[in-house]
């Protein structure tokens, strides 16, 4: 009856409608490789290991990523109960790679998957009372049903994936 | 002023919105309701999280001059500026300011109540800035110059039809918009470059936390996020109630917020933003220096102080303006904001708002539009006691200007000391009790009265009473008077006293004859007492003094029953919920304690006494007869719904039942000439429900007295009250 994280995640993944791969760290780039619609933007990963393929613009410029296709960054901490991931606003610019491209990739090790909003609330706490940083916690793509009938790609992804990075 | 609207005009006001933005309103909240229904079924610990909710609130407002100290030294130290502005001409000078030293033209916007509250873009647009709304419902209203009509989604009144027409006519596109995607994909480019040139972001802020200086913006569309990342300068404009002291207290509102309001579990994003925030700035060639980054809160008073200390709109602030109060009114449900809501501010908890903010005067346009029916409360995830709020600040209408008269909790008033300028209408209907017992010593001549033609006339003009609305029919035995000669059973298990409410004792009162024989075949004892009135009429007209009269009255003849051991049982739902809930504001503690523990619906009091053994057999058998039955509002919000279901259905009753938060009629709401339109659009729902093939030919059976009247306005069949149902033959 217990479902792992990991299961309790992609199931609320599937929910949301959100797509999902799981990959290893060696894999990481073949995995994103067939995902990437081009022109695409990243951030450099963290994970040891992984690497972004070649098409990826790491170092993009406004206009890059006001065009993008694609942008791909890292989610600290995902939530399995909502499939939700915690998106870093940091210096790297993630924030913004996340935002303009219609479709986001996120990176998420799988383990950062917790299990509940308290549990997510625990670990953030902490977090921006120290670093006094940003945490978006995005659940599925961007969507208004202002305009009559349920839209889904407003001014954020109209698409997300999520590839989770096993560990 | 002279300014109050006459019944006729707002009569005619309410109609027109019901024509106009009617349709869309309805299927918008009803949507929205269904979804916050099905979406906290889902959450293991609604109820626990909401109860979390309330005490972090109560906590937050209760330390208020502490936190907005420490918030403001937090984000000081962050790298932003914080500004405490007393009132809307403060914070928008301020705001101007802000702007000023930024050189700033454009501002780009997300949504913000407490902006709307200010009047920013007013002020602003008059000093030569331009101001663009991002989220898109605003932005609609935006280009057509409309005011919101809902708290989460302002354009809820308008069909895509509506929203197609308005960006045809005001930018004459390429290609014809038709879709909801059509519409929005234009929407999105407009705003792109609009939100690329602006100098500055300004947003509002769900919550602010005072240990780390983070706010929190709850957004589906992702402009918000857009708004603070793409300009330097961000500013925030929030109420200070919007202060909690940590982090983690914004757990359970993340987990309540969406599924209160549209029925999302959980809104697209959550911004948890402690600015200036991290990202590089990004309007130049390349990424430029997170540190260049300004911040500034405007943190808003503007009447919330003094709310603070006003121990009946204290409750106010603890709103976190998800709008279930609204998706879950029945009136709201047919004409929106626009009707049902002042200046800002919309539905049920718009009066706690617009009272707090611009005096009680600024609600008293739309406040009766909240009957009391008390289902806002259950879906209210910091458990606001709405219809109180509603309940004082027509009360405090009611006394009219003179201050003296304001303090409604001077002891000593009597029904005469009502104040003087209170309206016919209300008093008629708030002194129902008097009306009622002469209208039954006079039958039939009441009953002739009431119903020819010039009397209904009078009562229109007078009164406002709808000459459409049959009056009840006056009987001139009361039940009191039949119960008096009866035989109590021989040896009973059980003694109680009957509270027979005023439409009981008077009218009704075939009802309350079946509950006497009910009680009496499962071996019950039972005691009428000698007052009628709970309260209830006066207290929904706004009349709070009458009420604690009433409810005194009560507790002293009810007194010596409960010492002699008796339960207290009541037929009419909403009466009960008097003993069971609102007695709680008007009488002492532990006199509220005792009558609200042992009072009991006629049902639910049956079903005790089944559980306890009493034989099922004693009551009349349903024989499989179809039934429709329709449960009352406060019936449902005390939870009793399912007890009388159980009982029909196990005496062997076919039942159907329905499914609306409430009939429409609401005690003398929808007998109002004012409100007669709503009410009837209200039932609507109910009458359909109850005119299909499978129900159409059923007997229509409800438990409250004014649903009775009201079904019997929409469906030409008689409404039965449960009661009579499984009472044996005498
Ligand atoms: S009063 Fe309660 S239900 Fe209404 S908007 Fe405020 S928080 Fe939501």
């Amino acid at each position: 009856m217990n479902k792992s994280p990991l299961d309790q995640f992609t199931t609320s993944l599937g929910e949301i409608e959100a797509d999902w791969t799981t990959t290893g760290p060696d894999s990481l780039e073949s995995t994103l490789t067939g995902r990437i619609e081009s022109p695409a933007v990243g951030v450099d990963m963290s994970i040891d290991g992984a690497t972004l393929p070649e098409v990826v613009e790491t170092e993009p410029d406004p206009e890059t990523i006001r065009t993008a296709a694609t942008g791909i960054t890292p989610a600290s901490l995902a939530i399995a109960e909502y499939g939700s991931v915690v998106l870093e606003s940091d210096p790297d610019g993630s924030e913004l790679l996340s935002l303009f491209s219609g479709t986001h990739i996120v990176v998420l090790e799988q383990s950062d998957i917790v299990g509940s909003m308290a549990d997510a609330f625990g670990e953030l706490g902490p977090r921006l009372r120290e670093d006094r940083g940003d945490a978006i916690v995005a659940t599925g793509a961007s969507a208004t049903s202002d305009m009559g009938a349920l839209v889904r790609g407003v001014h954020g992804p109209k698409d997300v994936h999520v590839v989770i990075v096993e560990s | 002023m002279s300014g109050k609207t006459s019944k006729r005009a707002k009569a005619a006001k309410i109609r027109d919105v019901l024509d106009t933005e009617g349709a869309a309103i309805e299927s918008n909240t009803q949507g929205f309701n269904d979804g916050r229904y099905e979406s906290v079924a889902d959450l293991e610990n609604y109820e626990a999280l909401k109860d979390e909710a309330r005490t972090i609130k109560e906590d937050a407002i209760e330390r208020l001059p502490e936190l907005i100290d420490k918030l403001t030294a937090t984000i000081e130290e962050n790298g932003g500026t914080v500004y405490l502005a007393d009132d809307a001409a403060d914070a928008n000078a301020h705001i101007e300011s802000l702007l000023d030293d930024a050189d700033a033209d454009n501002v780009a916007k997300s949504k913000s109540m407490t902006t709307e509250e200010l009047g920013v873009n007013e002020h602003l647009e008059r000093a030569g800035v331009d101001v663009v709304e991002t989220d898109l419902g605003e932005w609609v209203l935006q280009v057509a110059e409309e005011a919101p009509s809902h708290l989460v989604a302002p354009a809820i009144h308008k069909s895509r039809a509506e929203i197609a027409e308005l960006f045809e006519d005001h930018f004459d596109p390429d290609v014809p918009l038709e879709t909801a995607e059509d519409l929005t994909n234009f929407a999105r480019e407009q705003l792109a470059d609009q939100i690329a040139a602006a100098d500055v972001g300004m947003t509002g802020a769900n919550f602010l936390t005072a240990d780390s200086g983070t706010m929190a913006l709850v957004t589906s569309e992702g402009n918000a996020r857009k708004t603070v990342a793409s300009a330097d300068t961000h500013i925030a404009v929030a109420g200070v109630e919007k202060i909690l002291p940590s982090v983690e207290d914004l757990q359970p509102f993340v987990e309540l917020i969406g599924r209160s309001g549209t029925g999302q579990d959980i809104t697209s994003y959550i911004s948890l933003l402690t600015p200036p925030i991290d990202a590089p700035t990004f309007d130049g060639d390349h990424l430029g220096d997170p540190d260049d980054r300004e911040f500034h809160l405007v943190l808003v008073d503007n009447g919330r102080m003094a709310m603070r200390e006003d121990d009946d709109l204290r409750e106010t602030l603890y709103c976190i303006r998800c709008s279930a109060c609204a998706n879950s009114c029945a009136n709201f449900q047919q004409v929106g904001g626009h009707a049902f809501g002042g200046e800002t501010y919309t539905g049920g908890i718009a009066t706690g708002w617009e009272a707090g903010i611009g005096g009680e005067e600024a609600a008293d346009e739309f406040n009766d539009l909240c009957t009391g029916c008390s289902r806002c409360t259950e879906a209210c995830p910091v458990k606001i006691d709405i219809p109180w709020i509603n309940t004082v600040v027509r009360d405090r209408l009611n006394r009219g200007d003179d201050p003296g008269a304001f303090d409604h909790l001077v002891t000593g008033l009597t029904p005469d000391e009502e104040p003087a300028g209170l309206d016919l209408q209300k008093r008629f209907f708030g002194n129902f009790a008097t009306v009622a017992k002469l209208g039954s010593a006079f039958t039939p001549v009441s009953n002739w009265a009431a119903a020819a033609p010039p009397s209904r006339w009078i009562a229109e003009k007078l009164l406002g009473v709808d000459r459409r609305r049959e009056m009840p029919t006056f009987t001139r035995g009361t039940l009191r008077k039949w119960a008096k000669g009866r035989e109590s059973p021989a040896d009973p298990e059980r003694e109680v006293v009957l509270l027979a409410d005023t439409y009981t004792n008077y009218m009704h009162v075939e009802r309350g004859k079946a509950a006497i024989r009910t009680l009496e075949a499962l071996d019950v004892d039972v005691h009428v007492a000698d007052v009628t009135e709970s309260g209830r009429a006066a207290l929904s007209q706004g009349m709070v003094e009458t009420a604690r009269d009433h409810a005194e009255d009560v507790a002293d003849a009810l007194e010596p029953h409960l010492d002699a051991g008796r339960d207290v049982v009541m037929v009419e739902p909403s009466d009960l919920a008097m003993l069971r809930d609102d007695y709680r504001r008007l009488l002492p503690e532990e006199t509220f304690d005792r009558l609200s523990t042992n009072s009991y619906e006629i049902l639910e009091y049956v079903y005790g006494l089944l559980e306890n053994g009493a034989d099922i057999d004693a009551l009349a058998d349903g024989e499989g007869e179809e039934i429709a039955y329709h449960s009352h509002c406060q019936q449902r919000t005390l939870g009793l719904a399912a007890h009388t279901e159980a009982i029909l259905d196990e005496v062997g009753y076919d039942m159907v039942t329905s499914e609306v938060e409430c009939c429409g009629m609401a005690g003398s709401f929808g007998f109002k000439q004012q409100y007669y339109d709503v009410s009837m659009a209200v039932g609507d729902d109910l009458a359909e429900q109850f005119t299909t093939p499978e129900t159409a030919d059923r007997r229509v059976v409800a438990s409250g007295t004014s649903c009775h009247d009201q079904l019997t306005d929409l469906l030409d069949r008689p409404a039965t009250h449960p009661v009579e149902l499984v009472a044996p033959e005498n």
